[in-house]
């Protein structure tokens, strides 16, 4: 077993403090110490998007991400979005214009789309498109998904 | 896999090459590569893995004297969306665009696409047109010591470089291009996103007068390593690009290129692709 380093780090607004082995990937981290299911493992190389989180403002894929490198970082999930019983308004647009079927690539989805809108309120269409690229669905064929984005971004603009 | 045995994330460029001479480590960047390949056992990690994202200075972009330097740890995105790139070298920020993801790119640092020593790293081929130059860093009796070589005398193999263990790839360093500069990038693959390049090129130089001059061509996943196109730059050298000076690029550029037959291309397609390309970015910068 590899050695373990302890990690201190922000997650969806609240204190972590935990030990972990210095090779575990930020998904495993997550998924099977934190028992944080919503960010999902698909092909664990970085081709899909369905492990996407949020680190200081940047989203990454988490399944290539070290666990040691949090320390002292700010993490969004799939699970900080949410307010209480309030759907955060990037996850009430995808229930409203369908976009959702199997659901197993919105986690990545939603978050991937919330920094694009974050990182540009007025974006187009097509910047939507290439700023997708990296989150792979096999149910929706995107159109609904962008549709429910494009309702966000007319929201705010 | 080997089990690590210490973890550092050193903050200073001193402490991480102290370490680096120790001997035995592991370098971590964004780890889009080195994830990937200890997890189908592709490498193994070393007694020590030392993560240089916390490095203070490293990933700074910046102008010194007439020279652009981009920090080892820069992301794809970092270079992307920066003022002095966009201005001065906008051929990286349009290769840049087509690589990979947006949360690729927001990982993925320069200095570990250049020591991964792939083939087909898209951002060797624009630093190539850009003339540029790596510096590597070691800690050498005691002080900091730094050497610099040409990037395209960088590579010797496919993941092999001319660095050694104890040095860190500390910044790539390039002339800042001159105002008559135009370069142009093109890389292939079967989607437009997350696509290792069955093919990319790239062309640049200062056109005067009408006259292309200071040509550059690279090229990448054709060789062993990626490679400047030298005949393909001695056909266009001083040159108006009529016609016929095409044509005799393309033809040197097919010659310049030595690609085999692999999972993601035949020979065959990637001479055709080289072709192509060669042709297209020529015609672009007839147009500029
Ligand atoms: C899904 C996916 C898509 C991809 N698409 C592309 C693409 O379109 N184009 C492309 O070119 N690449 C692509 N890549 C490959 C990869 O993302 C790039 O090569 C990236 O730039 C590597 O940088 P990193 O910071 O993640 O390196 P790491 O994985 O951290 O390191 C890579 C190697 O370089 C060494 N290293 C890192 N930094 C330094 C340094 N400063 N000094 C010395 N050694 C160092 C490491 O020890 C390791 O051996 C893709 C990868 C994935 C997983
Ligand atoms: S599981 Fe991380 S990108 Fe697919
Ligand atoms: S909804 Fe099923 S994979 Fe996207």
């Amino acid at each position: 077993m590899s050695v373990k380093t302890k990690l201190n780090f922000t997650l969806n607004s609240r204190p972590v403090n935990i030990e972990v082995p210095v090779d575990m990937t930020v998904l495993n981290l997550f998924r099977d110490f934190l028992d944080l299911k919503g960010t999902k493992y698909a092909c664990g190389e970085g081709e899909c998007g369905a492990c996407t989180i949020e680190v200081d403002g940047k989203t990454i894929n988490s399944c290539l991400m070290m666990a040691v490198d949090l320390q002292d970082r700010d993490v969004l999930t799939i699970e900080g979005l949410q307010k209480g019983n309030m759907l955060h308004p990037m996850q009430q647009a995808f229930v409203d214009h369908g976009a959702v079927q199997c659901g197993f690539c919105m986690p990545g989805m939603i978050i991937q789309a919330n920094y694009l809108v974050k990182q540009n309120p007025s974006l187009t269409r097509e910047e939507m498109k290439r700023g997708l690229e990296g989150n792979i669905c096999r149910c929706t064929g995107y159109t609904k998904v962008l549709d429910a984005v494009a309702a966000v971004v007319g929201l705010k603009g | 896999m080997s089990d690590i045995k210490h973890y550092i994330a050193p903050t200073t460029l001193e402490q991480a090459l102290e370490t680096l001479a120790l001997g035995r480590v592991t370098i971590l960047s964004g780890g889009t590569d080195l994830t990937p390949q200890v997890s189908v056992g592709r490498r193994h990690f070393e007694d020590t893995l030392m993560n240089i994202r916390r490095i203070e200075g490293l990933s700074q972009i910046s102008m010194q004297g007439d020279e652009i330097r981009i920090g080892g740890s820069a992301t794809v995105s970092d270079i992307r969306y920066h003022d002095l790139i966009m201005k001065y070298a906008p051929l990286l920020c349009e290769t840049a665009s087509h690589f990979a993801s947006e949360q690729i790119r927001n990982a993925a640092s320069i200095g570990g696409n250049i020591c991964n020593a792939s083939p087909a790293g898209d951002m060797i081929i624009p630093l190539l047109v850009l003339g540029a130059s790596v510096e590597l860093a070691s800690w050498t009796k005691g002080v900091v010591q730094t050497r610099r070589i040409p990037l395209d005398e960088f590579f010797t193999g496919p993941g092999k470089t001319l660095r050694n263990s104890n040095e860190l790839l500390a910044a790539v360093i390039f002339k800042k291009p001159s105002a008559d500069f135009v370069g142009f990038f093109r890389k292939s693959g079967p989607r437009p996103a997350l696509e290792i390049s069955t093919v990319s090129l790239g062309i640049g130089g200062e056109m005067k007068e009408g006259k292309f001059q200071h040509v550059r061509v690279a090229m990448g996943a054709v060789g062993p390593t990626p490679l400047r196109g030298r005949q393909t730059e001695a056909a266009l050298e001083g040159q108006k690009l009529t016609r016929t000076i095409i044509d005799h690029a393309v033809l040197a550029a097919q010659q310049d290129a030595s690609p085999i037959d692999d999972i993601r291309a035949t020979k065959w397609y990637r001479n055709h692709l080289v072709a192509v390309f060669t042709e297209e970015l020529l015609y672009n910068v007839c147009q500029n």
